[in-house]
């Protein structure tokens, strides 16, 4: 009797400390893939800040280094004398602040529309909303850039500001499930109270709405910030020129192609306002993405 | 009171209403006209009938290439996304410590933008001393011609692309976070093991995400353009002509423009996304489980 408890309990240890080895391989295994992929993420970015100190010669060295052997910080002013940043980034800070208004501005109207008013064809009207969601922008470009060069917008802001007054499919839908999961009990209070729906809509949703407005503004920075084709197609004019634009524009300049160094200097200016807004509202962009995938 | 409700309610929608009409109609509507004419902006368009897609599909060597080229980059970025995406998300999801920091750093090249990220990528693929290279040097990989071999020039897209599954991987981690305990507890008195708990559990779970991230990334890796028209233009020998690239090159690049026959394209890209689409929809009955109760 005794005997037999005796095994079982050995057998008991042997396959806890068994189970404990495995868990302990687990773990490490775990972190060492973490790191792993952590290191193969940020190892370009790493670089490219590492080598935009680093004399010419040392960028272009096999096996790889990656501390500058020599800190060289006038990589950046020279790159500047080539690229007008103080231009380019004032382009690109007022297409991006008037983008952001009109994005505020139309889309929580749009989702309150959406979210607490019941109107004819409502549900087909937002059925349509998310369909146009799947329109490749390929469909829409050469229309779009024949009426406005008719209308004499090619080389203005106004192609790359005015459409987001009209709001943006995906912000709308964001913002309007942020509004129908607010109660309706504090609406009916203010009616009770006597606002009217303009006034509900800015002194009650509005600031209830601030989480969604702040995801909101976070994807309309981030969309100016970094579109590409738009300025490509729409800005002709190097005084126009966005950082996007500029940085693509400096990397190709005849001539240009081997100051590494410069390139990666001029790049590290254009990212570092992302990532400082990235890094001051880190939550918001996690929120962004995460109702990016709420199912509709 | 109703009437009332309804006014006010369009009211608030009046501006998506004037917006999808002049940015989503009129465009869906004209580049369809265009596509049957011959339109290079400054003289009026001129009707030639069917004769682009009758010249896309018979003597356009380059439709079915840059198609083809496509085509590897939607499966294979889709396929990276969700497999590498969901397995972040998975060992994310294990209790592990810092949380927040290897979220953070999975994101990061996310928020970058495509231009500065493209122009740090060219030397990570730099055939002579660039970071891809010297990493692969440790495996005994002899240095790849990342851009000048037709066969390697999309895979090292595809590369390029396994940094940007932060968002796809934040999205199932959401999801896999609000997967009750309750489950898996049940699961495991029922003597499932991991696996099991993983393929009968989590997986039938998280078809609704999976579904949508399937959709959103097929969408917009079919129209994949800027790190391609930075980096390499097409070359090498149009191994990485992609289809939007192709048809920006008809409208912008080529003088003089050929804005109809960019317009077929457009469209015939627009249907190739819309069959996808119909088709993920329609079979997504057979294997999206929606959780009773919800919807």
């Amino acid at each position: 009797m005794s005997e037999a408890g005796t095994a079982i309990t050995r057998d008991y240890r042997l396959n806890d400390a068994l189970s404990r080895v495995s868990q302990i391989i687990g773990r490490v295994l775990l972190y060492g893939i973490l790191i792993f992929m952590s290191l193969w993420f940020i190892a370009p970015l790493f670089w490219m800040f590492m080598s935009s100190f680093m004399p010419l010669e040392q960028v272009g060295v096999f096996p790889v280094e990656w501390i500058p052997r020599v800190w060289q910080p006038e990589n950046y002013t020279d790159a500047l004398r080539f690229w007008k940043f103080g231009t380019t980034f004032r382009n690109t800070m007022i297409i991006t602040i008037f983008s952001l208004f009109g994005d505020i501005g139309s889309c929580t109207l749009v989702a309150y529309g959406f979210a607490r008013f019941r109107f004819p064809f409502r549900d087909t009207l937002f059925l349509i909303l998310l369909a146009t969601l799947m329109l490749p922008f390929a469909v829409r470009l050469i229309p779009v850039y024949a009426a406005y060069d008719a209308i004499g917008w090619i080389d203005t802001f106004y192609p790359l500001i005015v459409p987001n007054f009209f709001g943006n499919a995906f912000y709308i839908f964001i913002c309007r499930q942020f509004f129908l999961g607010i109660p309706q009990d504090l609406l009916d209070a203010a009616k009770i109270d006597g606002a009217n729906e303009l006034r509900i809509f800015t002194q009650v949703m509005i600031p209830l709405a601030k989480p969604a407005i702040v995801v909101i503004a976070i994807l309309s920075f981030q969309n100016s910030w970094n579109d590409f084709l738009g300025p490509l197609i729409y800005l002709k004019d190097p005084d126009l020129h966005t950082l996007a634009i500029g940085l693509y524009k400096f990397t190709s300049l005849p001539g240009q192609g081997g100051i590494y160094n410069q390139q990666m200097a001029a790049s590290v200016m254009m990212v570092m306002p992302v990532l400082i807004v990235f890094f001051l509202f880190q939550k918001q962009f996690i929120q962004g993405a995460n109702l990016s995938g709420m199912k509709g | 009171m109703r009437k009332r409700e309804a006014k006010f309610g369009l009211l608030f929608i009046a501006p998506w209403i004037v917006g999808v009409l002049l940015f989503a109609l009129f465009p869906f509507v004209a580049s369809f006209v265009l596509s049957f004419t011959k339109y290079n902006i400054v003289a009026p368009p001129e009707w030639v009938g069917a004769a682009h897609y009758e010249h896309i599909f018979t003597d356009d060597p380059l439709f079915l290439k840059s198609l083809k080229n496509t085509a590897v980059y939607v499966g294979g970025s889709v396929a990276i996304r969700i497999i590498l995406g969901f397995a972040l998300a998975l060992l994310l999801n294990t209790k592990v410590r810092l949380l927040g920091l290897w979220r953070t750093l999975f994101y990061v090249p996310s928020v970058v933008p495509i231009v500065a990220l493209s122009i740090v990528w060219l030397y990570v693929l730099n055939a002579r001393a660039g970071l891809l290279n010297w990493f692969l040097g440790f495996f005994g990989i002899s240095r790849i011609r990342w851009f000048a071999d037709p066969d390697f020039a999309m895979l090292a897209f595809l590369i390029m692309s396994t940094t940007w599954v932060g968002v796809t991987m934040v999205i199932f981690l959401a999801g896999l976070q609000g997967i009750p305990e309750e489950y898996y507890d049940a699961a495991k008195i029922d003597g499932a093991n991991m696996a099991q708990r993983l393929w009968r559990v989590t997986i039938p779970l998280m078809t609704p995400t999976i579904y949508l991230n399937v959709l959103i990334n097929i969408i917009g890796a079919f129209q994949v353009f800027t790190q391609v028209f930075i980096m390499t233009g097409g070359a090498p020998r149009d191994a990485t002509r992609t289809y939007v690239l192709h048809l920006f090159d008809h409208a912008f690049q080529y003088l003089p423009p050929q804005m109809g026959y960019s317009s077929a394209l457009a469209w015939i890209l627009f249907m190739i996304i819309f069959a996808f689409t119909a088709v993920i929809v329609a079979s997504s009955q057979r294997w999206v489980f929606y959780q009773g109760g919800e919807e």
